[in-house]
């Protein structure tokens, strides 16, 4: 791991004690996966967390729902006139600000999947994120994540030892703590804090402390200018996103280095201008999409042997509030990419949009179980076994079947 | 005392607070202040890692000398190589050929071990130590319940000022200066501090005593080098009775001759090595009038000539000009930037009738209903990050520290001149310094260790007092590490 710390970021130093923060986090298992499949395959797993919620039907819109443009009004990108999607094949559409996935989908590599959701079903970020992440059946009800415990339970062969000497912090996203050895990395240097977060501070000054509002609007003001009118400083959203990913993904091409990582990205909290096409939404999805391809491209050696799954906590709303944006919902899409996934398909039960096929009257319903798609990865390319899965890894998962040929 | 008390006293007296630690003060926070200030050894910063002043100038000594002699080193081989490569095998100067030069010179760099472009060079001896001084200091921030003692550490650090970009000895020792010439007397009595910051080695280079000679002393006499009244301005102006004291230029150089002499011990070798000593070679003979009071030479001092300064230093500290000027700093930093002049009255009061008792001062700071008073003090950047680091129970370390601290304009014991850090918000209210501490709180909220309810820690944090705004803002937050941004980012946070 040495070279590989090294070359990427010079704070990495595991002989002190603990430091880094990480937006990525990685288990580090040395040459694991080579004993699980016997010296044939050495499989990577990314987890990508969107926090505050993507809005599933402007990413993926159910184009062919005779609902969808009623529903959405002037968000329903893909609707008849309004345009702003990329073909899937029929009944759905992606939205265009992802070509790079578009293209992978059409060479296989990606796949979606709709209507999904964990097990959760409130409208607390929190609490959505701990479920999403902790694997549990319900919120708060453990202090380690799936991912963790998956690397725990994944096959090891003779004396395979975990690496030593990596970092084991606090800082770790709740997905990947646990028991398992873990070390966590970020790009050096300051990160600019995310818009949606300033944006929601500028807001609570406005309302609290004009003084502070004052000046805190006066220095982003000044940022903008000094990034060349990007939206944040240090470059803008495409730039942050793609630091964070290229980073992970060359330390998971290493000979010697992590196999699972997980990584995540902030602001899809889209309550108001969602603007799916070209908002505040659609700046996030280009950036993701640029993200999740500088990833495959530093990933290319191993690309065949990689999942990237990418899920959030939960949906939004399928009606649009009264803002141009929409509220914390129920099911979403989630996607998988890959190599190693048996893509260029839409995975979903379509639950309708009709008032009553809505979940409480409001929310897209949720007919496939987060859970189920992820011990289908988690079975078919790490070879961790169903019964492990429904136990150890999702508790009391047992009614939920892993979903067969997700891997190629 | 309402319930807003205990807010009060971790956010503007102390170093804000962890979880917790409002609701173990709220039945009595004033008592808890008290109690603090009363607790044996408190201030003291002992490790056993960090070296005392004298091993670490002998480390940062012996660090310069090996730094200097590989560089003689290196520099006579590349002349030799040079002069070798220029020289025809007859000895005569050969033409050169168009980049010959260029090629010996590679060659030579490529012939010394270059360390590998990969690994980090690690700090020198002076940084280390500066670096292992903060880690030291944010163990002790994160671990103490209250902080108001650590606070006036800061304050009193912040009066003395040395800077620590002065230069690598300075930058060296200004941990130690801290260890040794402020935390044992913060709570103890003025003149000692005021004694002992201005003995010490990295207050001597940081405003230039240590070189300062008098023009008549024996050395003087026969060096062509004189006064720095440097040192002895600073004294004046900013230790003790402030820059409207009632001094004149005549009085600032008589008491840089009176301080002639007040050096340390700079050969390695001895054991008193980084130590202060009086030099007598260095001082200027005579006496010596400042501000209309004669300090007379040698005979009526116990400890020979340097009994002249530590005369005038006893008459600084207990100068009522002292007493206006400490007693109005204090309010202001701990209160508000324009204070209540009943409250700097009465501090300034206490530190003429207890003799500059500076545990006295702080209990009446403590013990007056006005600084208890609503009211608006900006955080520094120091408070800011140290006040999140305890909110969010964050372990950083000290290259983090630094670069933080950098990026806000405040880095530690690094005050832009000697008259230390301003604590006004006219200083730190700026946009850019507003814009970064959000980066800060960002980068810091994903590190938090936080139980998963936003909610109870928004409580724990700012007290039931909070705005329904930024509770709400709070509520709202997408994810933990939003809502640990907006809490330290808030105004209730920002304000103390």
């Amino acid at each position: 791991m040495e070279h590989a710390m090294n070359a990427n970021d010079g704070l990495l130093r595991p002989s002190r004690r603990l430091f880094l923060a990480g937006a990525g986090a990685f288990v580090a298992w040395a040459q694991m996966p080579r004993f699980a499949f016997a010296g044939t395959r050495d499989p990577r797993f990314v987890v990508v967390i969107l926090r505050g919620a993507l809005d599933g039907l402007a990413v993926v819109p159910p184009i062919a729902d005779p609902e969808y443009p009623e529903l959405r009004g002037d968000l329903a990108i893909g609707s008849p006139g309004q345009g702003g999607t990329l073909p899937l094949g029929g009944f759905f559409a992606l939205n265009d600000a992802m070509p790079n996935l578009h293209a992978r989908y059409q060479k296989r590599e990606a796949l979606i999947v709709h209507a999904a959701a964990s097990a959760y079903r409130d409208r607390s970020h929190f609490d959505g994120q701990d479920v999403l992440e902790s694997g549990m059946a319900g919120p708060r009800m453990s202090r380690d994540g799936w991912l963790n415990r998956a690397a725990d339970a994944l096959p090891k062969g003779g004396a395979v030892r975990p690496t030593e000497g990596l970092a084991v912090s606090a800082t770790v996203p709740l997905v990947l703590r646990g028991r398992a050895p873990v070390f966590t990395w970020m790009p050096a240097g300051l990160q600019p804090a995310g818009m949606d977060t300033a944006d929601r501070l500028m807001d609570l000054y406005t309302h609290a402390d004009p003084e502070l509002g004052r000046v805190f609007s006066a220095g982003r003001m000044v940022d903008k200018m000094a990034a060349g009118g990007s939206q944040i400083k240090g470059g803008g959203l495409d730039v942050n996103f793609r630091r964070i990913s290229v980073g992970a993904a060359r330390l998971l091409a290493e000979e010697d280095g992590p196999r699972l990582a997980a990584l995540s990205y902030d602001g899809w909290d889209t309550h108001a201008n969602e603007g799916p096409e070209d908002g505040r939404l659609g700046k996030l999805l280009a950036a993701l999409d640029g993200a999740l391809d500088g990833l495959a491209a530093e990933l290319a050696p191993v690309w065949s042997d990689t999942v990237v799954a990418v899920m959030t906590e939960f949906g939004r709303t399928a009606r649009t509030n009264g803002t141009e944006g929409t509220d914390h919902g129920t099911a979403t899409t989630a996607f998988l990419m890959g190599g190693a996934v048996k893509g260029g398909r839409v995975l979903a039960d379509w639950p309708g949009l009709k008032p009553s096929q809505l979940y409480q009257g409001r929310d897209l319903a949720a007919t496939t179980d987060l859970r189920g798609v992820l011990k289908g990865v988690l079975r078919d390319h790490l070879g961790i076994s169903e019964a492990t899965l429904s136990t150890r890894i999702f508790p009391d998962s047992i009614g939920v079947k892993p979903i067969d040929d997700l891997i190629a | 005392m309402d319930a807003e008390s205990a807010r009060t006293a971790l956010h503007r007296f102390g170093l804000g607070p962890r979880p917790g630690d409002i609701e173990k003060i709220a039945s009595d926070p004033r008592g808890a202040l008290l109690a603090e200030l009363g607790t044996t050894d408190i201030a003291i910063l002992d490790d056993a890692d960090l070296p005392n002043t004298s091993q670490g100038f002998i480390a940062i000594r012996d660090y310069q000398m090996d730094r200097r002699l590989k560089r003689d080193t290196e520099k006579k081989v590349q002349a030799e190589m040079a002069a070798m490569s220029a020289t025809g095998p007859s000895g005569a100067p050969v033409a050169p050929m168009p980049g010959m030069t260029a090629m010996a010179a590679g060659e030579i760099a490529s012939a010394a071990p270059k360390p590998k472009a990969d690994v980090p060079t690690p700090p020198s001896v002076p940084q280390a130590y500066y670096r292992d001084e903060i880690d030291a200091r944010t163990a002790r921030q994160r671990a103490v319940s209250i902080g108001f003692v650590e606070r006036l550490v800061l304050f009193w650090t912040n009066h003395f000022a040395v800077q620590a970009d002065k230069d690598e000895m300075v930058r060296g020792l200004a941990g130690a200066f801290e260890r040794e010439a402020i935390r044992p007397f913060v709570l103890g009595r003025f003149e000692d501090m005021l004694v002992a910051a201005t003995r010490h080695p990295a207050m001597l280079l940081s405003l230039d005593n240590a070189g300062s000679i008098g023009p008549d002393s024996r050395a003087g006499k026969k060096r062509d080098r004189g006064l720095n009244e440097n040192h002895a301005r600073e004294l004046l102006e900013l230790h003790t009775i402030g820059v409207d004291g009632g001094y004149s230029q005549s009085d600032v150089t008589a008491f840089a001759r009176i301080l002639t002499g007040w050096t340390f011990e700079r050969n390695v070798e001895r054991a008193d090595a980084g130590v202060f000593r009086f030099q007598p070679n260095l001082h200027e003979p005579g006496d010596q009038t400042v501000m209309g009071k004669v300090y007379r030479a040698d005979v009526d001092y116990p400890v020979g000539n340097e009994g002249q300064g530590l005369s005038i230093l006893h008459d600084l500290a207990v100068h009522p000009a002292t007493a206006r000027h400490i007693a109005g700093k204090l309010a202001r930093h701990f209160v508000a930037d324009d204070p209540p002049q009943a409250l700097v009255d009465r501090i300034a009061a206490k530190f003429t009738s207890s003799g500059g008792d500076l545990k006295a001062i702080a209990e009446t700071l403590v013990r007056s209903d006005e600084a208890w008073a609503p009211g608006r003090k900006f955080t520094t950047p120091q408070r800011f990050l140290t006040a999140s680091i305890r909110a969010l129970d964050v372990d950083l370390e000290a290259q983090r520290v630094i670069q933080f601290l950098n990026v806000l304009g405040q880095p530690y014991w690094t005050p832009p001149s000697p008259e230390g850090f301003h604590d006004d918000a006219g200083t730190w209210l700026a946009p850019d310094g507003l814009t970064s501490r959000l980066d800060i709180a960002d980068r810091l909220a994903q590190q938090a260790a936080l139980a998963s309810d936003p909610m109870a820690w928004t409580v724990d944090i700012l007290g039931v007092g909070a705005s329904q705004e930024t509770v709400q803002a709070i509520r709202r937050a997408e994810s933990a590490r939003q809502a640990a941004a907006l809490l330290v980012m808030s105004p209730e946070f920002q304000w103390s």
